[in-house]
């Protein structure tokens, strides 16, 4: 026998599931929306005076990611970011955002320079991925990426991320190791792509919806999951619809979790920043009898 | 054995898993007893092929009998996103465990190498494809702690996938977490050995196996960040047959060493004694050590090689 209200309980549950589901979804396409700002969008609107920095002093320049010395509200930073194109030439010209090991050598070069001179380092991330290629390979991409990471985490000057489109992966993470992580309403970050976890788990890249659903990548999740410190919201329909106010909201959030991350010293600070991560993580211990509790 | 969930590739076409025993060498062939095996520190007599070590079993190959003490040993994977791809996450996990009796992918402890003291993290790749996520961090970090603590040397051998999947952003982010444990080593003065087993790819060489002070390599591992499959399918770009492969990491200046099963224990004692304090061994070189059970030494290794070039050799018997 089949009671009603059990059907009707079930079948609410179902609808709520595909409503999160529909969500989820829209911000896996709201991240990568044709028209979302990217890092030189918001740079022209945060910055004053801005000089590119270029090249990694060793092989080329790769435009995927890019780094600049500017002013920010009185004061010189460095920013780092990964770089998207508008039409097909820059696209190409960009790799789409993701980055080689050259990129990933600037981003390193540029902490260093803040760290010479004491300037805050901000960084927005926005890359599919680190580029998987022959190249990149070869020219040493998993060690490249280690190695940023690591000068995040050493630097001793304050490190604002903020997540303004897709964090994808490791290419991601190696400019977002920061004292605040900020993350916008619509972004996603995920350790890897939606389409990229359905090929492998679900053995059908179609299912991405499904994967992005279960493994969640959306803002809420990584505020709930201690990954990033804050949301920055959008304007209405998403952070295209109305760049500037976008770029007010970005500011506004961007300056107070600066304004948090210079109140302590620099040895605090970078102690404060590897106890943060450290503390990442979520796991049970098996008690004598093999139950596991959390 | 539960399927191995993680997307690692193998040589093309002569080793799909279920085809072949695996004690069957997928390179000549030669079939083995699994104590055959064992003894021979699960490279293959015929052609030197590699086969896969659990984290036990290598750290019985490493580690001097009855000195192993396993940290961390009670951390259990928690599913925080309650992920269910075509099954729940806790299934795969509970698999796994049976599978290989450890409670993660990585073992972490404390033990002595030939006499040496060392913290000790070693990787499971029978559990779901030795990926990365929460427990194996915090693991990592516990070795890390202890050689901290002691003022030890950190060796750590990986064989992974990358991140596990399951834990999504969390397991990102034990990157940045190990990476964070390896930059308190270097802050402190203390060595940090990183030995590459294949395969080692993903998240796991973007993080803290890519930053040893010393990085040393299995022959023939794969060790890269996107796997040649990726690689093909992303890019369309055709890679060649030794791709992400030990050697060509070894010519591209990715690492210090490729070193055989057989003569890795003797390489670790080398690297101790190196990065110990000069008055702890008055006499220079303490000339060959033993290695495990009765494994010989085939041919001379990297260290014999560099010396000879440099005109010096290393005492033997």
């Amino acid at each position: 026998m089949v009671r009603v209200s059990d059907e009707v309980r079930r079948l609410r549950k179902r609808f709520e599931a595909r409503a999160e589901e529909s969500h989820v979804w829209e911000s896996v396409q709201l991240a990568r929306h044709a028209d979302r700002p990217y890092t030189l969008d918001y740079a022209e609107r945060l910055f004053s005076d801005a000089f590119e920095l270029r090249g990694d002093r060793a092989f080329s320049d790769d435009e995927a990611l890019i780094a600049m010395l500017a002013r920010y509200h009185g004061q010189t930073v460095v920013a780092i970011g990964h770089q998207k194109g508008r039409d097909l030439a820059e696209r190409t010209r960009r790799m789409f955002g993701m980055p080689h090991p050259e990129g990933y050598r600037k981003a390193i070069r540029a902490v260093e320079l803040a760290e010479r001179f004491g300037y805050p380092v901000l960084t927005f991330v926005d890359t599919p991925g680190a580029y998987p290629g022959v190249n990149a390979e070869e020219r040493g991409q998993a060690g490249m990426i280690a190695r940023s990471i690591l000068a995040f985490c050493q630097a001793s000057v304050p490190v604002v991320c903020s997540v303004i489109g897709e964090g994808g992966s490791g290419g991601a993470l190696a400019i977002a190791v920061g004292d605040r992580v900020l993350m916008q309403e619509n972004a996603i970050y995920s350790v890897i792509s939606p389409e990229g976890c359905a090929a492998i788990l679900w053995k059908d890249a179609g299912q991405a919806r499904k994967a992005a659903y279960a493994f969640r990548p959306t803002a809420g999740a990584c505020l709930d999951l201690g990954v990033v410190d804050a949301i920055v919201g959008e304007p209405k329909g998403g952070a295209h619809e109305d760049v500037d106010q976008a770029a007010r909201l970005l500011d506004q959030a961007i300056r107070q979790a600066l304004a948090e991350a210079e109140s302590v010293s620099a040895a605090e600070r970078r102690a404060a920043r590897r106890a943060k991560f450290r503390r990442m993580g979520v796991w049970g211990v098996a008690d004598e009898d093999g139950a596991d509790t959390l | 054995m539960a399927p191995v969930e993680v997307d690692v590739e193998r040589p093309k076409g002569d080793d799909e898993p279920g085809r072949r025993h695996p004690n069957t060498c997928p390179s000549c062939r030669s079939h083995y007893r699994d104590d055959e095996l064992r003894h021979a520190l699960r490279v293959c007599a015929q052609c030197g092929h590699h086969f896969p070590v659990g984290a036990l079993e290598r750290i019985d190959q490493i580690v001097d009998p009855g000195t192993f003490e396993e940290i961390g040993t009670d951390l259990r994977a928690a599913d925080p996103l309650a992920f269910v791809d075509l099954r729940p996450y806790t299934d795969r996990l509970l698999d796994a465990e049976l599978a290989t009796g450890l409670g993660d992918a990585l073992v972490a402890g404390t033990g002595r190498v030939v006499g040496r003291p060392a913290a000790i993290a070693v990787m499971d790749f029978a559990f779901m494809g030795g990926s990365m996520g929460s427990v194996m961090g915090e693991r990592f970090c516990l070795a890390a702690d202890a050689a901290l603590a002691r003022g030890i040397p950190l060796i750590s051998v990986t064989a992974s996938g990358g991140a596990r999947m399951q834990e999504n952003i969390l397991a990102l982010m034990q990157m940045a977490k190990t990476v964070g444990a390896v930059d308190q080593l270097r802050e402190a003065g203390v060595p940090y050995v990183s030995i590459l087993a294949h395969p080692t790819t993903g998240g796991v060489i973007a993080s803290f196996a890519s930053l040893g002070d010393i990085v040393i390599a299995e022959p023939n591992a794969l060790l890269s960040f996107a796997g040649p499959r990726v690689v093909e399918q992303t890019t369309g770009e055709k890679t060649a047959p030794d791709f992400g492969r030990a050697e060509s990491n070894l010519r591209l200046g990715q690492l210090d060493a490729v070193v055989p099963r057989r003569e890795l224990r003797a390489e670790l004692a080398r690297l101790l004694l190196l990065f110990s304090p000069a008055e702890d061994e008055p006499t220079g070189d303490q000339g060959p050590v033993p290695l495990p059970e009765d494994a010989t030494i085939a041919g001379e290794g990297p260290v014999d090689r560099v010396l000879g070039r440099l005109g010096l050799g290393r005492r033997r018997g």
